[in-house]
């Protein structure tokens, strides 16, 4: 096992056990932390799928959270308020059902990942990092406009939604959840990166012109790597819903957007645990520098200059050296 | 709807046209000759605007508000490019996209520390306050007419720079060829520096400007910073031209969708749907426009070949 | 005509006020390695792009194994079996020698989305892929990082992946590009044998390469072909050497 398996093996572990520890000892905010970056790190596992395996600098990505986001809120909300979605063909009255609405999430925003790849890579670097960013802001306004389902002040919904078999209140069980489809994710991110699809992306990234002379397309390769990248961001903006029962404008910010870049640039581009990595130690610098400074994204900006000017290969490449695994 | 309304709109976009189109000339002059992408323009947009404000609150003048407005910008923007940007010019985009949004976040939270959340207020000087009559009858406020005035006359100085004069020549020289200038005996460092740092100036003078009908307060600049970008897309990525037509377009696009979609659905639906639903495509209509660009000329409509 | 395996009728290409290609008129029958020759400028690098496709030409056509492609994307024309090697080495810098052969056994036998077995365990692409390095001398480089190997071993993968394609002919473009005495004369023999199994249109600068290796020798000078013929009537050719050799060398 490499150095860089290895500390992502300890790291998955830790961010599993932490909860386990802290739920004997009865302390369910470190259970809700922990839940937060198992699914920030899912996010960034989405867009590092893109980005790293694929060279495609996505800045839109909070479109895709804030559509998972959305698409829980949406579903659920019709429930909560006792008003049907639509009548024919057939009564729908929403869902408050986890794997379908995480069904809708994903395959909503595979679509316009769909869509917006289809513009967006009809250009390439500096363009394509403007439209997914321009593209993201224009769910955002609208999102904001939409005041059927909250504009502006968001959607509260109070019951967390179900899934069959577990009690999801329960903080280590929604944790537990979380955790397992993260690590299921990591699990497909592992397979993708090592299958004919991800070593043909990871090719059209390196060298466009030798993957078209072996009669491949690359537009197309990138275009399913952004839409497969663009559908697990999704799926993990329904479980981000979920955690905080709320959803609202913020998810589609361009701010959004940056963090879950930049969970990917603290662990390190393009390695499978980058992201895992990246969004924990996110997470615990929120907590204690968010506790110790009312600006602590001062540190942070600071934090993140340092990585990308003088730490490429994040944090993982620290530890683990600047080669990556291949095999 | 009145032709007078039309009118006022018509100028409205306009004016926010002109503003966008500061931020944009600064972020493809930078984009074309250093090849970089900067996210922090929107910082020095925010830079430009506290600095007025904090100035107009002491001295009063509007005048030197817009004078510490340009200064502090362009001194704010020469400062990161020696300390940070320089170092991301061999960089590829993932970097400097990272970089520059650290330097948001920093710039940012370095202003609330300073300033505090509350807005600040720039109050639009005496002699430009009140409304004018246009030809036709319309009232217009002064104001907004002095800012539209004041972006051509910037625009037309900083076409003639690049025109005309030797640093602009050294530019278009950098946006052809870094070899050659370099080749030539031109300093780069200094010329890069400069270029940021007029790039700076320009978003500073266009938040101190809007600041003054607006409120100015932390955040205010990335919204208009991916308008500019939406700006570039549609004009073609280092074209100053390219930026005006743009910047006009979207102005115009979003000031009028904004005001007339929703009496155009009004004329189908009950007002409280139109309302709503016209909002909510007009806040989509100038990414429509970018799309519809994009899928006719995916280089811009300015923009060179690839 | 009709045994050529890849041909062009008045290819005419222009960049502006320039005819980099002005009605270029050749074919690449089976068996041969036909080379094209001319000085720097002389519009080498525009006709191999209009034969692979990465550019259309403004008038001709290209024919291969009969089929009018000149419609075609590059991709289309790399499945229908013509193959490309790159002047400056195109491969998958942090991929490994064998990760780079599998792509092309990839591009020519089954379809990238593909999403969960491994593309290094199938059977068909790795035996394929291991076929093509090992008659290019790497296969004991198979795990090695591309941006590890030396420049000649580079150029010898950039042959490698395009065998992996098992085409039905060769577009190489300066294959011996800074490769020096020895590692040209090894590709030289590399190329020798490859040229039964699948004409070469080679495009090159090393003269003693092209006279060892050609069947024919074109000549392109301002866009057209001022000659074609045997090594020994190129050599003789007075046009050649007044417009090329005579110049150049």
């Amino acid at each position: 096992m490499s150095r860089e398996r290895l500390l992502g093996a300890v790291v998955l572990l830790a961010l599993g056990l932490v909860p386990l520890a802290a739920h004997l000892m009865g302390e369910p905010f470190t259970i809700t932390l922990a839940t937060r970056a198992a699914i920030l790190a899912l996010a960034a596992v989405g867009l590092n799928i893109a980005l790293g395996l694929g060279g495609l600098v996505s800045l839109g990505h909070a479109t895709f959270f804030g559509i998972g986001g959305y698409a829980m809120g949406i579903l659920a909300s019709h429930v909560q308020n006792y008003e049907p979605m639509f009548e024919w063909p057939f009564l729908f009255e929403g869902s408050t059902s986890m794997p379908f609405i995480w069904l809708v999430a994903v395959l909503a925003s595979a679509l316009v990942a769909l869509l917006i790849g289809l513009l967006a890579l009809r250009t390439s670097g500096v363009y394509f990092i403007m439209i997914t960013l321009a593209f993201g802001q224009m769910f955002y306004f609208f999102s904001i406009s939409w005041s059927a389902y909250g504009g502006e002040d968001g959607l509260s919904i109070y019951v967390r939604n179900g899934f069959p078999g577990l009690n999801t209140l329960d903080p280590i069980q929604f944790f537990g959840l979380s955790y397992a489809v993260l690590c299921i994710v990591l699990l497909g991110a592992h397979l993708l990166a090592r299958s004919p699809f991800g070593l043909a992306l990871g090719a059209a990234r390196q060298s466009p012109d030798r993957v078209q002379a072996v009669g491949l397309d690359p537009k197309r390769l990138r275009l399913v790597g952004f839409v497969i990248s663009g559908a697990i961001t999704g799926l993990a903006g329904a479980l981000f819903a979920d955690l905080n029962r709320f959803v609202s404008p913020t998810m589609f910010s361009w701010q959004t957007s940056g963090e879950i870049m930049v969970f990917i640039i603290l662990g390190g581009v393009g390695r499978l645990f980058g992201p895992v990595v990246g969004a924990a130690v996110f997470v615990m610098l929120e907590h204690w520098l968010g506790d110790m400074s009312e600006f602590w994204h001062i540190w942070l900006g600071l934090l993140l200059l340092a990585v990308v000017l003088f730490a490429r290969g994040g944090l993982v490449g620290l530890i683990a050296g600047r080669e990556k695994a291949h095999d | 709807m009145t032709p007078i309304l039309i009118a006022e709109q018509v100028l409205n976009g306009l004016q926010s046209g002109v503003m966008l189109f500061l931020m944009a000339a600064g972020l493809t002059l930078i984009f074309g000759v250093m090849g970089l992408i900067n996210l922090a323009h929107g910082s020095l947009y925010m830079v430009g605007a506290f600095a007025a404000a904090a100035t107009a609150a002491v001295t009063g003048s509007f005048l030197l508000a817009l004078v510490a407005a340009l200064a502090a910008a362009a001194a704010a923007g020469a400062l990161v490019e020696r300390l940070v940007i320089r170092r991301l010019y061999d960089r590829d985009h993932l970097d400097q996209v990272l970089a520059t949004f650290a330097l948001i976040l920093i710039f940012s939270e370095g202003t609330r520390w300073i300033f505090g959340s509350f807005p600040l207020y720039l109050d639009i000087p005496e002699a430009l306050s009140g409304p004018v009559t246009l030809p036709g009858g319309i009232q217009y406020p002064l104001y907004r007419l002095f800012i539209i005035g004041m972006g051509l006359v910037v625009a037309a100085l900083l076409f003639w720079l690049i025109a005309r004069t030797r640093l602009g020549i050294r530019i278009r020289a950098g946006e052809n060829d870094r070899e050659m200038i370099a080749a030539l005996g031109v300093d780069i460092a200094r010329l890069y520096t400069l270029v940021f740092a007029l790039g700076a100036a320009l978003a500073g003078l266009a938040g101190a400007l809007v600041g003054a009908i607006q409120s100015v307060q932390v955040g205010m600049g990335e919204p208009v910073l991916i308008l500019a970008f939406v700006v570039i897309v549609i004009g073609g990525i280092g074209s100053i031209e390219g930026a005006l037509v743009g910047a006009i377009l979207v102005g115009l696009t979003d000031t009028l969708g904004g005001i007339f979609l929703p009496q155009i659905f009004g004329l189908f639906m009950d007002p409280a749907a139109a309302t709503q639903t016209g909002a909510a495509l007009a806040s989509m209509a100038i990414y429509v426009l970018m799309a519809a660009v994009l899928v006719w000329k995916p280089t811009g409509l300015f923009g060179a070949k690839s | 005509m009709t045994d050529a395996i890849l041909e062009t009728r008045g290819l005419v290409k222009s960049f502006g006020a320039l005819r980099a290609s002005d009605g270029i008129t050749l074919d690449l029958r089976p068996g041969e390695i036909h080379a094209v020759i001319g000085p720097n400028g002389a519009g080498k690098s525009t006709m191999i792009k209009q034969l692979s496709g990465n550019i259309a030409p403004d008038e001709g056509t290209v024919h291969f194994l009969g089929r009018d492609v000149t419609g075609l994307s590059t991709m289309a024309r790399a499945r229908a079996g013509l193959a490309r090697t790159f002047q400056v080495s195109a491969l998958a810098m942090e991929d490994t020698v064998l990760q780079n052969a599998v792509l092309g056994a990839l591009g020519a036998t089954s379809s990238p989305y593909r999403f969960f077995r491994p593309a290094l365990k199938k059977a068909e692409l790795r035996d394929r892929a291991m076929a093509a390095l090992e008659r290019m001398g790497l296969a004991g480089h198979a795990a090695t990082v591309v941006s590890e190997l030396s420049h000649g071993q580079r150029r010898q993968l950039e042959v490698a992946v395009a065998l992996t394609l098992q085409p039905r002919a060769f577009l190489m473009d300066e294959p011996m590009a800074g490769l020096g005495g020895e590692g040209s004369q090894q590709l030289t023999g590399i190329l020798d044998r490859l040229r039964a199994e699948a004409p070469i249109l080679l495009i090159e600068h090393d003269m003693d390469a092209v006279f060892a290796l050609a069947d024919r020798i074109s000549v392109l000078v301002y866009g057209r072909i001022i000659a074609t013929g045997t090594v020994d009537e190129i050599r003789r050719s007075p046009e050649v050497r007044d417009a090329y050799l005579g110049d150049a060398e």
